[in-house]
């Protein structure tokens, strides 16, 4: 584009034809009172406060500046007395319409307009026009518009209802020059899922999120889907932030691998007669984790959906866990977080606490002991297994509460107990993808679906696949404690095998006689390892003892007898058959 | 992964037609290292009852078993044959018990030309973490082989 | 003059093919016959059982006996002809390994009978009419040998020294067997007279193998012809090359036929059918049970087929049927 010469107050500039004239002023330093301007969205010119003076050959002409192109040879005066004057009665008629607004008083100072003519109003929007301009153009949304005419110009969604299309970036908010849109911020309500989900596309998951940095969720993100937004890139000062990062993927060869996949919790809902998801106030245990967190969405408190305090709490054992229905094994750390819980939100909200439990399992350092002090804090403890939770009153005192039926086993008769709010402790169970993993990894999973080790007393951390450890909930559900003891145990492991250096190969590899092979080449397909070819030259078939893992197909498939396995060979086997055959 | 539920003692030992009272079918096992032995060590530590009529050859993976062992077995004198390997797809030497099943499938096509009867060669996928797999399979074919009468032997004479 | 050794052929369950082969030898057979005195050779020459009955013991130096023994006579004329021979050569696949008569242990002598004398439409015998051991009328007995449910390979029978494979042995094989035993050179005992790699080895068509054999349709020569230059088992041919030992000059290769087995396994090899089985199992692309069911399929007869010429000598040896007692 051509470079073009004008004056502004003055002072010669050169800029590019038909730049705004705003913004040479800015590049000057010379300040141009704005309230429609961004610079984020482009140019609107309504509220005409901008104006200045333009002279080109014996023309003068009062322009906007924000949205005036410059031209060669013009001239800019930005505070004559005209330009002072026109800016004045602006400022007057904004005066009338929202004249209680801090920042038009702080104009009207400015201006010396002591005296408004036309009164003082009080609509807090100056139509601006900004945050519809930064809905529509920058985030792609265009969720708000200007609707009506003349004095009944407002800005709002359409048919002024709340908009599906708002992604509640916030966008509008932030332009915003008065402060009359809000973003409301709802701390009392807790969100269903875990973790509790993004605010914004861009978030940091928790308080207590390692790196303590924002991350963009691509699915919800509205540059992915429109191209446009950006926001956060914009206003970003250090520049961290990278919408074009992509997944890399990195090959790296490595002698030894730790599997430490962990575990999921067991969804509540497998469990219906419970209430999970259909009742408000039935809670997984984690989510109550997140919600007495001082650094939660509720700042330590314990709330029900509803903001309420609860006064009464009942803790379920057992969801997913010792049932025929979800997993016959015990989760091993539930009893314990559920005292845990029941101790903080005792603490929190003097609520009256009920623990459901089948067995009090409370094994190790300190544990029966903590068990006692609940006792002894009047945590009322239920031998029984919950039948259902429900919320059908049948006097006027349960109204509005979760009733729980259950059999007091040790009383032995079947109780009917209102609480404000139930929390479910949900065992452990091997994650959903546990399968596929463990192909990749050539390891094995027990019945439960945790990965299998070695062996179940000697050999806790090894996989029957050489070089590949397990350790922690991936194995089998335990506590933390013992999760750091066996990660510790793997890393020795894989430590100890690092320092070798070498690696043993199994004594059991095959073996191809020459002098036998006829080059059939019935066994190179077969080897999923590589490790025979054909040596064209020789046309022979030849085997990498090195890359041989010993499974001996290749042996079983030789129609020559050419190849055999070390300490498998047919006559030895042959021989256990006979063997095992004497009468 | 789900396991079936296997009652203790369902099996019904029925004797085979014509056959003393004494006789017992005998099965020669083979199993992959990995899986199949590893589970029947597991049906040990789990104190897994199962009949003793199967002694077991340990192999590193059932694509190991060459035909030749099954006939020879047969020829030797037991009754059947019982091949145990991994899952399809979890095999440790990836594809090693695919072979087994093709081979398989096809030694029984000839095995039923040469009047050997579908029960008495018998391939089972058992993992490692089913020891009651183990023990259903050969509770199974042991049964099914005491219904099923001792193998007929090629016999001294050449009648 | 020293005498010259003393050679018999014998044939049992055969064809015939093998006495062609010796026949076959054209002129080099005059050069056999020069060095050797034929004492036996009921299909050329005029002797004698009694003339073999007198002969002494060892006094044959070999006997080459082709055919399978299936009858008691032929039990009988191999036990007789051990006596008399310091060497007993088992000639051609029959001997060797049971041959294509050895197909009939997929079945019995009552099947066999019953098959040839009165279930066929073109035979007319309805008083169900069949060969007896012992007949006869009018004061004479007529015998007939006894008909085994079993065919058996010669060594099943007699102890067997060498073994020259072949259905029927090639020219080449047969006069360096023969050029061996004259002048003494021979090879441990036991030994086949083959080359023990298998067929592949000398196979015209081996650089033709693709680098991974795989085989995702069974064709037949039934219902296609083959290619002519490329390896049979590529093309998804039965052929059990793989499985055979080499030796016979690849004349069904050449003649754009798979190979069939009829040289018998390599050394080391106790089941030949087994062991191709496996080999040619091992090659099927199927992965699910449905699509190996429907490949296994396309092989209407595998024992026959991997046991065409092997089957009295492989680990089976025959097929097997309840005894009810």
């Amino acid at each position: 584009m051509k470079t073009i010469e004008l004056k502004m107050n003055g002072i010669e500039v050169e800029a590019e034809e038909r730049t705004p004239l705003l913004k040479i002023a800015e590049r000057l330093g010379i300040r141009i009172p704005t309230l429609c301007a961004h610079p984020l969205v482009e140019p609107y010119g309504v509220c005409r406060l901008c104006t200045v003076e333009v002279h080109q050959r014996n023309r003068v002409r009062m322009v906007t500046a924000c949205n005036y192109p410059a031209t060669n040879g013009i001239e800019v005066l930005t505070d004559t007395p005209r330009v002072r004057r026109d800016r004045r009665m602006i400022i007057e008629w904004f005066l009338a319409r929202s004249g209680r607004l801090p920042l038009l008083q702080a104009l009207a100072e400015e201006y010396g307009v002591t005296e408004p003519r036309f009164g003082l109003g009080d609509d807090p929007c100056i139509l601006c026009g900004l945050c519809v301009r930064v809905c529509s153009d920058v985030v792609g949304a265009n969720v708000l518009g200007f609707f009506n005419r003349g004095t009944t110009r407002e800005v709002s969604t359409a048919y002024g209802e709340t908009s599906e299309q708002c992604i509640a970036c916030g966008a509008c908010a932030y332009v915003c020059p008065t402060g009359c849109i809000e973003i409301q911020d709802e701390p009392a309500l807790v969100r269903d899922a875990l973790p509790l989900g993004p605010m914004t596309p861009i978030y940091i998951p928790t308080m207590q999120a390692v790196p303590h940095q924002p991350v963009i969720d691509h699915e919800s993100c509205i540059h992915f889907k429109t191209g446009g937004c950006e926001v956060c890139a914009s206003v970003c000062e250090p520049k961290a932030i990278d919408h074009k990062q992509a997944d890399r993927v990195d090959q790296i060869d490595v002698g030894t691998i730790l599997v430490a996949t962990g575990f999921q919790a067991v969804d509540a809902k497998r469990v219906p007669q419970y209430g999970y998801g259909q009742y408000d106030n039935v809670f997984a245990a984690l989510q109550i984790e997140h919600m007495v967190n001082a650094s939660g969405p509720t700042n330590g408190q314990v709330v029900l959906k509803d903001g309420r305090t609860p006064e009464s709490v009942g803790i379920i054992h057992c969801v997913g866990s010792r049932d025929k229905n979800t997993h016959e094994y015990c989760s091993r750390v539930c009893c314990m977080y559920s005292l845990k819980l029941a101790h903080l939100i005792h603490e929190r909200s003097h609520a009256k606490i009920y623990n459901f439990y089948i067995d009090m399992r409370a094994p190790g350092k300190g544990y029966e002991e903590f068990y006692n002090r609940l006792l002894l804090e009047g945590v009322e403890f239920i031998r029984g297994r919950v039948a259902e939770v429900s919320d059908w009153a049948v006097t006027p005192g349960e109204k509005g509460k979760l009733l729980i039926r259950v059999e007091d086993t040790l009383a032995g008769f079947v109780r009917r107990i209102p609480v404000d709010m139930v929390v479910l402790s949900t065992g452990l169970e091997a994650r959903s993808d546990a399968e596929a993993v463990r192909r990749l990894f050539n390891i094995s999973c027990s019945s439960d679906g945790w990965f299998l080790e070695r062996h179940p007393k000697l050999a806790p951390v090894d996989t029957f696949t050489d070089g590949v450890f397990i350790a922690g909930c991936a194995q089998g559900p335990k506590d933390i404690p013992d999760t750091v003891a066996q990660a510790g145990a793997a890393a020795a492991q894989a430590m100890s095998l690092i320092d070798r250096g070498a690696v043993e190969l199994e004594a059991y590899t095959a073996d191809i006689d020459e002098t036998k092979c006829s080059g059939c080449q019935t066994c190179v397909p077969l080897c999923p390892f590589t490790a025979i070819t054909f040596n064209r030259e020789k046309k022979v078939s030849e085997l990498n003892a090195a890359l041989c893992k010993g499974c001996g197909t290749c042996v079983a498939a030789c129609p020559s007898h050419a190849a055999e396995q070390h300490h498998f060979t047919d006559e030895q086997i042959f021989a256990e058959i006979e063997g095992v055959l004497v009468a | 992964m789900s396991t079936a539920v296997i009652a203790l003692e369902d099996v019904t030992k029925t004797k085979g037609p014509g056959v003393g009272a004494a006789w017992e079918p005998r099965i020669v096992a083979f199993f992959c290292n990995w899986c199949t032995y590893t589970a029947s060590d597991l049906a040990g530590t789990a104190r897994l009852t199962y009949d003793p009529n199967a002694p077991v050859i340990r192999v590193m993976c059932s694509g190991r078993v060459d035909p030749q062992f099954v006939l020879r077995a047969l020829g030797e004198g037991a009754d059947g044959v019982l091949i145990g390997g991994c899952h399809p797809g979890d095999c440790h030497y990836q594809e090693g018990n695919y072979k087994t099943l093709r081979r398989f499938k096809l030694l029984k096509k000839v095995l039923g030309q040469l009047g050997v009867e579908d029960e008495r060669v018998r391939l089972e996928w058992i993992s490692a973490s089913e020891g009651d797999r183990v023990q259903h399979a050969i509770n199974d074919m042991t049964n099914q082989l005491r219904r099923l009468g001792p193998f007929a032997q090629r016999g001294a004479s050449h009648a | 003059m020293p005498e010259k050794p003393k050679v018999a052929f014998y044939w049992c369950a055969s064809c015939g093919g093998c006495e062609e082969a010796v026949v076959d030898l054209a002129e080099d057979i005059l050069k056999v016959v020069e060095a050797v005195d034929i004492v036996l050779w009921p299909v050329a020459l005029d002797f004698k059982k009694k003339d073999v009955e007198a002969m002494p013991d060892n006094s044959i130096a070999v006997a080459f006996i082709n055919g399978a023994v299936r009858m008691s006579e032929q039990e009988e004329w191999v036990h007789m002809l051990r006596r008399k021979s310091q060497l007993v050569v088992a000639f051609g696949s029959c001997a060797h390994l049971g041959g294509i008569p050895g197909l009939a242990n997929f079945t019995n002598k009552a099947e066999i009978f019953a098959n040839s004398y009165f279930d066929v439409p073109s035979v007319d015998n309805p008083g169900r009419v069949v060969p007896l051991e012992k007949s006869g009328g009018n004061g004479e007995t007529l015998t007939l040998p006894e008909f085994f449910d079993t065919v058996r390979a010669l060594d099943q029978v007699i102890p067997v020294d060498y073994y020259l494979p072949g259905c029927a042995p090639p020219k080449d094989l047969i006069m360096n067997a023969v050029t061996a035993i004259l002048t003494g050179q021979l090879p441990p005992k036991g030994t086949v007279l083959s080359p023990s790699k298998a067929a592949c080895d000398v196979c015209p068509r081996k650089d033709s193998k693709p680098d991974k054999i795989e085989i995702a349709e069974i064709k037949r020569i039934t219902t296609s012809i083959p290619d002519p230059e490329k390896c049979f088992l590529a093309q998804g041919y039965v052929c059990m090359g793989p499985a055979t030992r080499s030796g016979c000059g690849e004349r069904c290769i050449h003649g754009n036929m798979p190979c069939r087995g009829c040289f018998g396994p390599p050394d080391g090899v106790y089941d030949q059918g087994a062991k191709f089985l496996s080999a040619f199992a091992s090659l099927l692309t199927a992965k699910t049970d449905e699509e190996i069911d429907a490949l296994i399929d396309q092989i209407p007869d595998p024992a026959g087929t991997f046991y065409r010429f092997s089957l009295p000598t492989s680990i089976m040896q025959r097929k097997r049927t309840r005894v009810e007692s």
